[in-house]
């Protein structure tokens, strides 16, 4: 798998960097807990996925880069999750997220032939307004929670009124599992409330360019057309580090060697991280993802 | 009033849910990529046996049940109730058929159960994972039958019905798993 993906990349003109795992900043997202650790009395941080460092990398002028990253995220383990786990990140100069999709099929053609029959790709709106006949775009909670009442989907305990966590509620219980199974979907273009480091949408900005890949109803991979502007990013993470604090959560500290780059100009990129250890759990039809990792953390089994 | 968080549910623990004690039988985290994650919990309802689903939404808190698990021994069941006892105490406790769900018919007078009980009143009797129980009816033994061959039932001295391979003779002693209710192996005396 491994000599494939390089094989891949090389074919591409694209180049193999390899960034540090332990960082001073860290990513600031209320819904990633990072693990930390020590040097000399100052906290670091493990990454939750290269993206900070590589994109200094590319506004340094690395041109296309990828990487295979040993990543680690904190509270999350699972069938389908592992504390630490493999990601397969990668930047293309001069693509949207588009032709990043288009990239990203050709690749998954080489790595696993046998399962790559369609991809299908389908907006994070159409697939709302098909299955729910909401618009995610302008919906409001309280027209949430009728829609969820019509549809007689469950409602989990501890739900108050954040939108973005009802939007994450409804994709799950209804909008994966409307997924063809057994094939591959891109869904784009999410709301610019979840725009995370993608750019929002140059036409329409209540959505943002940035999309997941899932095969059935599971997720593989997440990527953007990415965000180049340095303010509006110090904004998000701002407003990341708000919302931690309403929620109780610990803040983090915003990277600002990734801002001071993007200031320094980030060229127009798209960029997509994969989970190697999925796309393994497809090739091998393993149905928890311990089976594809030596020494998977052991979280409870039946 | 102690309570868990999502992230310390595991298989096994004890919480209320709507005033009932309820007992995590499996715990799933589910993330739709980078959003919000939830707990997909499924859950066994410790006073009435049965099963439900619930979802949280990761991080919440759930108020833990009192409960306390008691190795006992069991005594005797005069048709109403199943008698336990504390070993080092000899302090008893009455069960009623509703506490054992299936763990009534693997069990035989000084097995060690495991008995849940919350304030004090015992909601489920657990046997454990593996029992050795006599084999009372079967058909003969069929000589030279492999481990490959087909299944016949049994009955075994604590009343239960399993499947054995054909060889089994009667009066043979089996290991059992409580748990699936299978046929583990012969025990040799």
């Amino acid at each position: 798998m491994l000599h494939r993906i390089r094989a891949f990349f090389a074919q591409q003109n694209v180049l193999e960097v390899e960034t540090p795992i332990i960082s001073k900043a860290a990513v600031t997202d209320p819904q990633l807990e990072s693990f930390s650790t020590h040097y000399k009395n100052t906290e670091y941080f493990l990454n939750t996925s290269p993206e900070f460092h590589m994109k200094r990398l590319l506004a340094a002028g690395s041109g296309d880069i990828f990487q295979i990253a040993k990543v680690f995220r904190d509270d999350e383990s699972g069938h389908y999750h592992n504390p630490e786990f493999t990601l397969l990140e990668w930047y293309r100069l001069g693509f949207n997220h588009h032709q990043l999709m288009d990239e990203i099929e050709n690749l998954l053609h080489t790595l696993i032939p046998e399962k790559t029959r369609t991809f299908q790709r389908i907006s994070y709106q159409k697939a709302f307004l098909s299955q729910l006949k909401i618009d995610p775009l302008n919906v409001t909670v309280n027209e949430i929670k009728h829609a969820t009442k019509q549809h007689k989907i469950p409602v989990p305990q501890g739900m108050d009124n954040d939108k973005d966590i009802w939007l994450d509620w409804l994709m799950i219980e209804k909008i994966a599992p409307s997924f063809s199974k057994n094939n591959f979907t891109f869904l784009y273009d999410y709301p610019a409330s979840q725009a995370s480091l993608a750019r929002l949408d140059s036409i329409d900005p209540r959505k943002a360019n940035r999309f997941e890949l899932f095969f059935g109803e599971l997720e593989l991979a997440n990527g953007f057309y990415e965000l180049t502007d340095a303010q509006e990013q110090r904004q998000r993470f701002e407003n990341d580090n708000k919302i931690r604090v309403q929620r109780q959560q610990k803040t983090m500290p915003i990277d600002d060697d990734l801002l001071a780059a993007l200031e320094s100009g980030l060229p127009d990129c798209a960029g997509v991280a994969l989970g190697i250890d999925r796309i393994m759990m497809l090739l091998v039809d393993a149905r928890k993802i311990n089976n594809v990792i030596g020494f998977g953390y052991e979280f409870f089994d039946e | 009033m102690a309570s868990y968080s999502t992230n310390e549910f595991r298989g096994g623990l004890k919480l209320i849910l709507d005033n009932d004690p309820c007992s995590i039988i499996e715990n799933e985290l589910v993330k739709p990529g980078k959003g919000q994650a939830f707990n997909r919990v499924k859950l066994r309802n410790l006073k009435t046996g049965r099963v439900l689903e619930r979802t949280f939404k990761s991080g919440e808190s759930v108020e833990a049940a009192d409960v306390i698990d008691v190795d006992m021994e069991f005594s005797y069941n005069d048709g109403e109730f199943w008698y336990f006892m504390e070993p080092e105490t000899f302090e008893q406790i009455a069960a009623p058929d509703s506490a054992m769900i299936d763990s009534g018919k693997w069990i035989k007078a000084q097995e060690l159960c495991t008995v849940t009980l919350w304030n004090g009143a015992p909601l489920v009797v657990a046997a454990p994972n593996f029992v050795e129980l006599a084999v009372t009816e079967t058909d003969p033994g069929l000589k030279g039958d492999t481990a490959q061959g087909g299944t016949k039932p049994a009955t075994l001295e604590s009343g239960a019905t399993v499947k054995v391979p054909l060889f089994i003779e009667e009066g043979e002693l089996l290991k059992i798993d409580t748990r699936s209710g299978e046929y583990v192996s012969r025990v040799k005396n």
